[in-house]
């Protein structure tokens, strides 16, 4: 059985990842109906800004705290630049904006970085923990813990906070948010800002591990949006399991069936999953409003 | 209509002065083409190649030129895209009407470009690994970096002089790595070595230790190999590291630059891997008679760029030098001359090795031109 716990630590670190980019496109999805493509991005701008920031001398707790500002402002700016000129426009050209945002990000990312991949050191060492027979890196634990917080948080601000109240409010119904006096679009630009700051910790701590360059955030942007779906979309619990679920699939699907299948295997159980449950696991089923 | 003909005439009268600005560029220059993977996920190696390319034709004008004409170099970025790749090669060769092109940076684009060069009959040194390149032997097409079939020899003949005999494999789905995985299962009976485990993994995959594991498991494992290229070999040995394989590590020359070790950290440490002479320029011995290239290469290319040297910059040197010492002797600019005096290139001394071609061999590469290397100290280590 040590080859059954190393497979999963191995999908829980790689599937926490998947839940964070997963809980990105949620909170925008809830505040404004768009999925925002460019999500992966903001991954990579946590790597990477954190990456040259402790190159060029900075602490590494300093460099990670202005990469996630860095990540913050750049998700303010897609928002005030990019999406809130466009309002009023149907979500699919919403969507086709955030593609257009998230190549134009990954293309100035190659000017401001370079185009190698980069790595950080692990936060506490590289000497694996052996537990029951496999082989866990201190910098999983980082990157589940992490993960953990951001959702204890997420909860705590959504149902303990006026403002987190406020983003529920809008998401449930913009117009009626705005009646009873919520800025919309101010919670929007929020939802933004908080997305990208979870994307760039994502990223921050799961470079040790995966390494990082400027064009991670396409496949993690794929992912994460899967593992939205299969959690049901707009669901922050479903993005949370989703995410994991994902990355089990495939560390599961690599050990026991075929390395060469994994993605497929992953791919076709959640096909399956959505055919049962077209709302996802956690979605609720659509009601057309009349 | 009147409007339409005004814009006929327009064109007529612009393509007229096209032409006589291109007319005394033509007879004075010698256009080479160079489509590189200058970005994209290839950056690694287009990005030596064209520079590598651009100082020397800058060098070889300063000098003088060829046959008494300067080279102009034309360099389009195909981003490692195949489909762009081929849009160039056709630009190459109608718009540009260049004589010979060396470029092609990964074995896709590569594939992809050939039919246009075959086709107009325009000599084609590729700057690529895989062995489908030259074999079987196209006429104009020819490549300058070792095969991996030849990666894949030495590394056994390596094992077999320590007795292993029961090895593993891990290698991504990506191009290069699958064409080496093939060569390397086609050529592993012939050192009596069994592989009892073989794996894959996807070209941005971040976690390999599920295959790893298996592999790990594998009865009677005595060393792994991991054909492949990019950032997974890295994070393959990383996590061999963090599971505690004992068993050495056998990376490809697809790894064979400075990165890999950084990438990899402490994890590199003991690992080995075939490649040329280029990376251990210094420490080779001073009767071997490559030294002299690839310390001249190395050093011209440290000072200009500011960056350590790689050995794919190292492939388009060997690339434009091959071409140029064929138009010398062939002293013209005829394509098929060229070509005919590629072929017979013998006693080549490049940064890769002794350059032998022949009409079955546009390669020209034996297997003395790799050194078996291993990471110690965070640097390259020669073996033999």
């Amino acid at each position: 059985m040590p080859e059954l716990l190393q497979f999963c630590v191995s999908g829980l670190t790689v599937g926490a990842v998947y839940a964070l980019v997963a809980l990105g496109f949620t909170i925008i999805y809830n505040a404004s109906d768009v999925v925002n493509f460019a999500q992966g991005e903001f991954v990579m701008i946590g790597g990477m800004t954190t990456v040259f920031a402790t190159a060029a001398g900075v602490p590494l707790p300093l460099a990670a705290l202005g990469a996630v500002l860095v990540a913050m402002v750049v998700g303010l700016l897609l928002h005030r630049l990019a999406i809130e000129p466009a309002r009023g426009a149907s979500p699919v050209t919403l969507i086709i904006i955030t593609i257009g945002a998230s190549i134009f990000l990954r293309g100035l990312a190659q000017v401001v970085f370079d185009k190698q991949f980069h790595s950080l050191p692990a936060f506490s060492g590289n000497t694996p923990i052996r537990f029951g027979g496999a082989a866990i890196l201190p910098q999983s634990f980082w990157v589940l813990g992490g993960a953990a917080v951001i959702v204890a948080v997420l909860w705590a601000f959504f149902n303990r906070t006026l403002i987190g109240k406020a983003v529920l409010a809008t998401a449930a119904n913009r117009l009626a948010a705005r009646l009873v006096g919520i800025n919309t679009s101010f919670v929007m630009g929020l939802s933004f800002v908080m997305s990208a700051a979870i994307g760039a910790v994502a990223g921050i701590l799961v470079t040790p591990i995966t390494l990082t360059s400027y064009d991670v955030g396409m496949l993690l942007a794929l992912k994460g949006f899967a593992a939205a779906m299969l959690g049901g979309m707009g669901n922050p619990l479903g993005a949370v399991v989703g995410g994991l679920a994902v990355g089990l699939l495939e560390a599961l699907g690599a050990g026991y069936i075929s390395s060469t299948y994994k993605d497929a295997i992953a791919f076709i159980v959640i096909l399956i999953v959505l055919f049962a449950l077209p709302g996802g696991l956690f979605g609720k089923a659509s009601v057309e409003r009349v | 209509m009147a409007v339409f003909g005004k814009c006929i005439r327009g064109a007529a009268l612009l393509a007229g002065v096209a032409m006589v600005w291109a007319a005394p560029a033509a007879a004075d220059t010698i256009k080479i083409g160079a489509p590189l993977s200058v970005t994209g996920p290839a950056s690694f190696l287009g990005d030596p190649e064209a520079r590598t390319l651009q100082m020397y034709v800058e060098k070889l004008n300063a000098e003088g030129g060829v046959n008494g004409k300067q080279l102009e170099l034309i360099v389009y970025d195909d981003s490692a895209d195949a489909n762009k790749a081929r849009t160039f090669a056709t630009r190459l060769v109608e718009d540009d009407q260049v004589v010979a092109v060396v470029g092609g940076s990964t074995t896709g684009t590569t594939m992809a470009m050939i039919p246009v060069f075959e086709e107009a009959g325009i000599p084609f040194i590729s700057l690529a690994g895989a062995v489908v390149i030259i074999d079987p032997v196209k006429e104009f097409t020819f490549k300058t970096p070792h095969t991996d079939r030849m990666a894949c020899e030495k590394i056994f003949a390596d094992m077999q002089t320590q007795g292993i005999a029961r090895i593993g494999m891990i290698s991504g789905t990506g191009g290069f790595d699958k064409s080496m995985r093939e060569q390397c299962l086609e050529v592993v009976g012939n050192y009596g070595i069994e592989i009892v485990a073989d794996e894959t993994y996807g070209p941005s995959d971040s976690d390999m230790t599920p295959q790893l594991t298996n592999i790990k498991n594998a009865a009677g494992l005595q060393a792994v190999v991991n054909p492949g290229f990019g950032q997974g070999p890295a994070i393959v040995t990383r996590n061999y590291k963090q599971l505690g394989i004992d068993v050495p590590l056998y990376q490809s020359h697809g790894v064979a630059s400075k990165s890999f070790i950084d990438l990899a950290g402490d994890a590199a440490e003991g690992v080995r891997l075939p490649a040329s002479a280029l990376l251990v320029a210094e420490k080779l011995p001073d009767d071997d008679p490559q030294k002299a290239v690839v310390v001249e290469y190395k050093t011209t290319y440290e000072e200009k760029t500011g960056q350590p040297v790689s050995t794919f910059g190292g492939h388009a040197y060997d690339g434009l030098m091959i071409l140029v010492e064929a138009m010398q002797r062939a002293g013209s600019e005829d394509p098929k001359a060229i070509r005919d005096e590629i072929e017979k290139t013998s006693g080549f001394m490049g940064t890769a090795g002794v350059v032998n071609m022949s009409p079955d061999d546009h390669m020209g590469l034996d297997l003395t031109a790799f050194r078996m290397l291993e990471i110690r100290g965070g640097d390259w280590t020669l073996v033999e």
